[in-house]
């Protein structure tokens, strides 16, 4: 006999231009993990903030315990007993994890108290963590902790988890995934946000999917199918990248002991890497976010100079050579920053084109800039990379994110690079988008270019590349290839371990 | 319940209407600040706005005047305008255009007495020097030391009012002045006036170099890669790290680009209109060039009819202190409410207002 804790009665919302919500509803049982499964723009995070008082929503009404439940802020939230974790944490990085948590706390005790607070809930739960570290000192997983367990302090009856494991390494999922089995078999619920099927197959035991603001189904995840699952997201069934079988060519860029400073304070320096690039090939780089990753994609775009060491195209030696340069030996790439990194959010897409093709399209003769050609490049790529805009003249932060990063990337692949280095491809973008993106690396490899994939979604970097290395602390780890690897290693590269460890799995 | 709504494309009504919506604003508050100091609102709007062009008894004077004032405000803010785009904050070219001035003014008055026609050009030339080498003050401090061009700018207005005093009492006082302050009169120095070129009409060098300057931005901002380059490097500074500019290039560039057209002000400034260095000649127009700059969209004809529309504020200013006593710092006051209102006015262009409730 399962008790409905917090039930949800045609909850709308829309805004000027998007309906966010329409008329959803469904329960969320005592002592039940419920997963929210959507695409980006599914209306997930609305529906979530309305539960969390973040939104009002225009209709529909919530019943928490049987009672009228309408919070006006996240204060009441938490009062009803509501509690979430942030897919972005609000933590002061200058401040101790107890300090941290004394400041998201209604009442908050005083510090020797909460100290030994902390310990005992992070002892119980799993959740090794030392109050009196400082958070700037933590790893991504580590501040994760520090959310949860500023939740779990207030021992809430409903925590709501937004795609909690897209920063994490598959080891730390799993202490995750322990905690929260634990936090159920003690009555607490859990809203459970995520688009990763795997994930919500093996621990959900109830998930609702959405589509378009709209409700499509609620399910039994374990009966249903990662494919039926994913269908009913897409609502069509995704074209899945086809790995061709390729020759891997002959070495195009090197990469001898590289060492860097980064330029920002909270950023990571690189340390000794050497690796190797080849011809028709997709060398996947993994890591837990702010590992390195802005670093090692801005030392091979020229944004950063190495300290020593040195980078080879062929023979040539082109470490000292800025951006501009590197674009002159087709050496492209596409940075993790979609707005205002890789575009300039109030640029056209016109102006857009010119930032990283004025050279290889010859779009700029002594100075002066041919418009035209400049139009007829972008529109070429619009087209070839199925860009959803209106026009070409439209500012790039109007486009969805998806669209923009099939700009991004279109922008680079059309001028046809030899070496192609890009950050995140598919990060925050939809489904269809997503696969078109891999499509397009892949078929880029097949002409024989040399390509560098930094993500932090794995299972993009096992679908798409032939080798696979991970960064930790502004470390390569062995490059190796990726088919022979399993989960278990891939999750002691990420966390740093070196080759002999490895080698002992 | 007000609120803003972010629009996904920049207003395109908005942003050619903001600027004329925060004139009417303007004309509403300035009437309202009128009526309280006991003046008639619509009498001194209309001898704001409308006298100087159309009384017959002041327009023959002041028409003239309009462009006299406008070429400096002109020529001083389009050079702003390009800083602006790229986020490079020149806040004094006032010093430059009184470096400008002392500079170029100091060598015409070394030719004294000798007459020819090379000594205007070389003054200009001179002028433009010394406004461009005020200005890589911040320039160096800011590449070499990471020092805040917007600080060191400004303070470098105070430094250059200081050696105006100084030169104006010392160096380059005029030797037959019976001690006054001041140089000698180097608009009625025949080979350093820079006097109207068609009469009547107070059109002189300085108007045909703004002229050249609102072309050459047109085309910098329109069709040349430089022009890219200071826009993006504005609106995305990262991205044009990405793209290969080079920031420090960007930064000289801009502010050269304004220090010399300040400087160019300055001497066309003191050949022509105050005629002599001084303590004062200044008037201030290194300042009202940023409001100008703004007014105009840092789009090189908004600012061309921006500093007409500044200019007729100042001369109708004057002839409403003169005929209805109203005080100096009154006009201040309502110029400076154009560029609040603007500023304010602004937010339309990115945001929509709408009604809902969040």
């Amino acid at each position: 006999m399962t008790k409905k804790l917090l039930e949800l009665a045609g909850i709308s919302k829309s805004y000027p231009e998007v309906i966010a919500n329409s008329d959803i509803s469904f329960n969320i049982n005592t002592g039940e993990i419920h997963a929210l499964l959507g695409e980006n723009g599914a209306g997930k995070s609305t529906l979530v903030k309305t539960i969390y008082g973040l939104v009002k929503p225009d209709t529909g009404k919530m019943l928490l315990n049987s009672k009228q439940y309408m919070p006006g802020s996240p204060s009441e939230a938490r009062k009803a007993g509501i509690a979430m974790v942030f897919q972005h944490f609000s933590l002061f990085e200058a401040l101790s994890v107890a300090e941290n948590i004394s400041l998201g706390m209604e009442s908050p005790p005083n510090q020797s108290k909460l100290a030994k607070n902390i310990r005992s809930v992070s002892k119980s739960y799993g959740l090794p963590l030392e109050p009196s570290k400082t958070v700037g000192s933590l790893s991504a997983g580590e501040r994760q902790r520090v959310e949860i367990i500023r939740c779990l302090l207030q021992e809430p009856k409903l925590l709501i988890m937004d795609e909690p494991t897209s920063v994490l390494t598959p080891q730390e999922v799993q202490i995750l995934f322990k905690t929260l089995l634990k936090l159920k078999s003690e009555g607490t619920s859990i809203l459970y946000i995520s688009h990763k099927l795997e994930e919500i197959r093996t621990l959900c035991d109830t998930a609702t999917i959405l589509r378009l603001g709209k409700k499509v189904e609620t399910c039994i995840p374990k009966k249903t199918s990662a494919a039926e699952l994913a269908e009913m997201m897409v609502g069509s069934s995704i074209q899945i990248p086809q790995q061709k079988k390729r020759q891997t060519g002959k070495i195009l860029l090197s990469v001898e002991n590289i060492c860097s400073k980064s330029d920002n304070p909270f950023g990571t320096s690189l340390s000794d890497l050497t690796f190797d690039l080849n011809a028709c090939e997709i060398l996947g780089v993994g890591g837990v976010a702010g590992n390195g990753q802005d670093e090692l994609l801005s030392i091979l775009s020229g944004e950063l100079m190495a300290k020593s060491g040195q980078i080879k195209l062929g023979d040539q030696i082109i470490t000292g050579d800025k951006p501009s340069a590197r674009r002159d030996y087709c050496v492209l790439s596409a940075p993790e920053e979609r707005l205002g990194h890789s575009a300039a959010p109030n640029m056209t897409l016109i102006e857009n084109t010119l930032m990283t093709a004025s050279q290889s399209q010859q779009l700029i003769s002594n100075g002066i800039i041919d418009w035209e050609r400049t139009k007829a490049f972008t529109e070429k790529v619009v087209k070839k990379f199925d860009v959803r805009t209106p026009s070409v003249e439209n500012v790039a932060r109007s486009l969805s994110g998806g669209n923009l990063q099939k700009f991004v990337i279109g922008r680079e692949i059309q001028q046809k690079p030899k070496v192609f280095i890009v950050n995140q491809p598919t990060w925050g973008v939809d489904a269809s988008a997503a696969a078109s993106i891999r499509q397009a690396l892949l078929t880029l490899a097949d002409y024989g270019a040399a390509i560098l994939i930094i993500s932090q979604d794995l299972d993009e970097l096992l679908e798409i590349s032939d080798r696979f290395a991970a960064l930790n602390e502004g470390k390569l780890s062995e490059v190796r290839r990726t088919r022979d690897l399993t989960m278990d290693q891939i999750g002691l590269m990420m966390g740093g371990k070196k080759k002999l460890e490895l080698s002992d799995v | 319940m007000f609120s803003f709504e972010k629009r996904p494309q920049p207003s395109k009504f908005w942003i050619v209407f903001t600027p004329i919506l925060a004139v009417i604003l303007t004309l509403i508050a300035g009437a309202i600040l009128f009526s309280t100091l006991g003046k008639p609102p619509l009498e001194s709007l209309k001898i704001i706005f409308w006298d100087p062009l159309f009384h017959p008894n002041y327009a023959a004077y002041s028409r003239p005047q309009l462009l006299v004032k406008a070429g400096p405000l002109i020529l001083i803010a389009i050079g702003l305008s390009f800083g602006f785009k790229a986020g490079v904050w020149n806040i004094g070219a006032e010093g430059q255009y009184i470096i400008g001035a002392v500079i170029g003014g100091g060598v015409a008055l070394a030719f004294y007495p000798y007459e020819s026609i090379i000594v205007f050009p070389i003054a200009v030339l001179f002028g433009a020097i010394g406004g461009f080498l005020w200005a890589m003050i911040p320039v160096v401090l800011k590449i070499y030391f990471k020092t805040n061009e917007i600080l060191v700018s400004l303070m470098l207005v105070y430094v250059a009012e200081s050696v105006l005093i100084s030169v104006s009492q010392g160096l380059l006082r005029n030797p037959d002045g019976m001690g006054f302050p001041g140089s000698r009169n180097l608009n009625q120095y025949t080979s350093s006036a820079n006097n109207e070129l068609i009469a009547g009409t107070g059109f002189h060098w300085g108007v045909i170099f703004a002229l050249l300057s609102v072309i050459f931005a047109y085309f910098i901002f329109q069709k040349h890669t430089l022009g890219y380059q200071v826009k993006l490097t504005g609106e995305a500074p990262k991205a044009a790290k990405f793209a290969g500019v080079n920031p420090n290039l960007i930064v000289f560039f801009c502010l050269g680009i304004s220090g010399t057209l300040a400087g160019l002000a300055g001497i066309f400034e003191v050949t022509g209109q105050a005629g002599q260095i001084t303590s004062s000649f200044n008037s201030g127009y290194g300042f009202t060039a940023i409001i100008v700059a703004f007014l105009g969209r840092l789009h090189p004809v908004g600012i061309l009819l921006a500093a007409l529309l500044m200019a007729l504020t100042y001369i109708g200013g004057e002839l409403a202190q003169f005929q209805l006593q109203l005080p100096a710092a009154s006009i201040q006051l309502f110029q400076g409410m154009l560029l609040f209102f603007l500023l304010a006015a602004d937010i339309l262009v990115n945001y929509k207002v709408s009604r809902k409730i969040i």
